[in-house]
């Protein structure tokens, strides 16, 4: 064990803070640098992608002839993704990227991983709220029927990003592994996490087993906020909460696990 | 106060687990100062990483009852894509310390010119080893760690670093790990020698250095730490 000198709650959460704040700062400015659009990348970057996908869609008429209008479904689908996965895939490099770091005590693993995470949540939600300002201001979406519950499924979208990147990124610091195997999952999860899809569109045997992905209630409630009573939807806040509890606290449990091991 | 209580340290390795520090204690008192003397591989760098809180002991203890600095120096906790001007505010936010009073104070101190404003990745290895220096001293501790790391530089650098750590800030507490048992006569009041993972206490810093020269004639070297 390695205490200071009887800290108090108050005292270590000002630690945090500025812990938070520096890497906050030092992280915006290695990854967008200074030039040109410098941290407008960090909304810039997701809605570039967003957009791509919404054009690929638009063009396949992905929404099946539904009553879902196809770009409202394309930004609420691609957007979903963004929250879950970016965090995650971003959190494979925290710690070893950020390992120098470590050397200032209180500098931990969980502050690294928690920076990346508040970025990757920012710029998803930066880009979600642009392109949907933009399409209703333009026509091409309608505005969401139930903004609380829009809000609701995106914090839910949130949390379970949040949990799976502090597993991924404790995880990484035990075995290189954990990342090499990320990437194909997220990639294999995209099609399956039911952004390209309404569960209700599926046949009733497939619906069961697609529902045991945490994302796919939380991206069926935000559709839900959006098109209201337009399309049938399929969630279940209860399970998604069980499982983001659970990935959150083994997250935790690992964090605390990795700050142990390391070594310079 | 600054106490270390039964700290062992365990590294895992291929060929498995290899205890580099074994049930070291000891206490210092700000003002006060240790010498520590061992060989390359002996552990001293492990020792300091330790007191200073960027690694965890296997085993054991360490209460920091005073503020003790990252391991002088080090210049390795740098980012690259950073520029030393960057560097500074990043330290500085991490221990709550403004950074605007200490920009001329680390400006005259490296003499990096217009480098200060430039990314460190196209600082040379004098430039790097001045910045970590001068950052170290840019914060306010009350207890300082020195590697070995600082003995390098040109004899003008050094007298500087001699300044600025054992005249200006001689009422704080140091400890200087390293294998030249001339530095630890010059600077320390008390000395130990860090010999197979023990740390072996010695009444005078002379008795210290006897033993040190000692061992270094009879043993083989142990095995070299990366």
């Amino acid at each position: 064990m390695t205490t200071e000198s009887t800290p108090t709650l108050l005292h270590s959460l000002g630690i945090q803070r500025r812990v938070l704040h520096a890497l906050l700062m030092r992280e915006i400015i290695t990854r967008f640098g200074r030039e040109n659009l410098g941290v407008l990348w960090l909304v810039a970057e997701p809605m570039l992608f967003t957009l791509g996908i919404v054009t690929l869609w638009t063009a396949a008429g992905l929404s099946h002839g539904s009553a879902i209008p196809i770009v409202a479904f394309a930004v609420t689908g691609y957007s979903s993704v963004l929250m879950w996965r970016n965090s995650a895939s971003r959190a494979t490099t925290a710690v070893a990227n950020n390992k120098p770091l470590l050397f200032h005590r209180n500098v931990q693993i969980i502050d690294v991983l928690l920076t990346r995470i508040a970025l990757e949540i920012g710029g998803a939600t930066g880009s979600f709220i642009v392109l949907s300002l933009l399409f209703i201001f333009l026509g091409w979406m309608p505005a969401p029927q139930d903004l609380l519950e829009v809000i609701f499924g995106w914090l839910m979208l949130a949390w379970f990003g949040a949990s799976l990147a502090l597993l991924i990124g404790a995880g990484t610091a035990f075995s290189e592994v954990v990342e090499r195997l990320w990437h194909p999952a997220a990639y294999l999860l995209f099609p399956l996490s039911g952004a390209a899809f309404m569960v209700d569109w599926l046949p009733v045997g497939m619906q069961k087993y697609v529902l045991l992905l945490p994302m796919v209630h939380g991206t069926e409630m935000l559709r839900e906020g959006y098109f209201g009573n337009a399309v049938p939807t399929h969630h279940d806040a209860g399970y998604m909460a069980s499982c983001c509890l659970v990935l959150s606290l083994a997250g935790l449990y690992l964090v605390r696990q990795a700050s142990r091991r390391v070594e310079f | 106060m600054l106490a270390i209580e039964h700290v062992s340290k365990v590294y895992a390795t291929r060929q498995g687990p290899r205890k580099v520090l074994r049930d070291i204690s000891f206490r210092l008192e700000r003002g006060e100062n240790l010498g520590i003397l061992g060989r390359n591989g002996a552990g001293k760098s492990t020792l300091i990483r330790l007191i200073s809180g960027a690694e965890r002991p296997t085993s054991g203890r360490i209460l920091r009852g005073m503020r003790v600095s990252w391991p002088l120096a080090f210049g390795g906790a740098f980012q690259a894509h950073l520029t030393g001007l960057d560097n500074l505010k990043f330290v500085c936010r991490v221990y709550g310390v403004d950074y605007r009073p200490l920009v001329p104070f680390v400006e005259e101190f490296t003499e990096l010119g217009i480098y200060f404003r430039e990314p460190v990745l196209h600082y040379s290895n004098g430039m790097l080893t001045r910045l970590a220096f001068a950052l170290s001293m840019a914060i306010e501790f009350d207890c300082f760690l020195i590697d070995e790391a600082m003995v390098v530089g040109d004899v003008r650098f050094h007298e500087r670093c001699h300044v600025e750590l054992f005249h200006k800030r001689k009422d704080r507490a140091f400890i200087l790990v390293t294998h030249d048992a001339d530095v630890i006569k010059l600077y320390c009041q008390n000395a130990c020698v860090l010999h197979e993972g023990r740390l072996l206490p010695f009444p005078s810093v002379d008795a210290a250095y006897e033993f040190y020269q000692a061992t270094m004639s009879s043993c083989p070297d142990p095995v070299e730490s990366p």
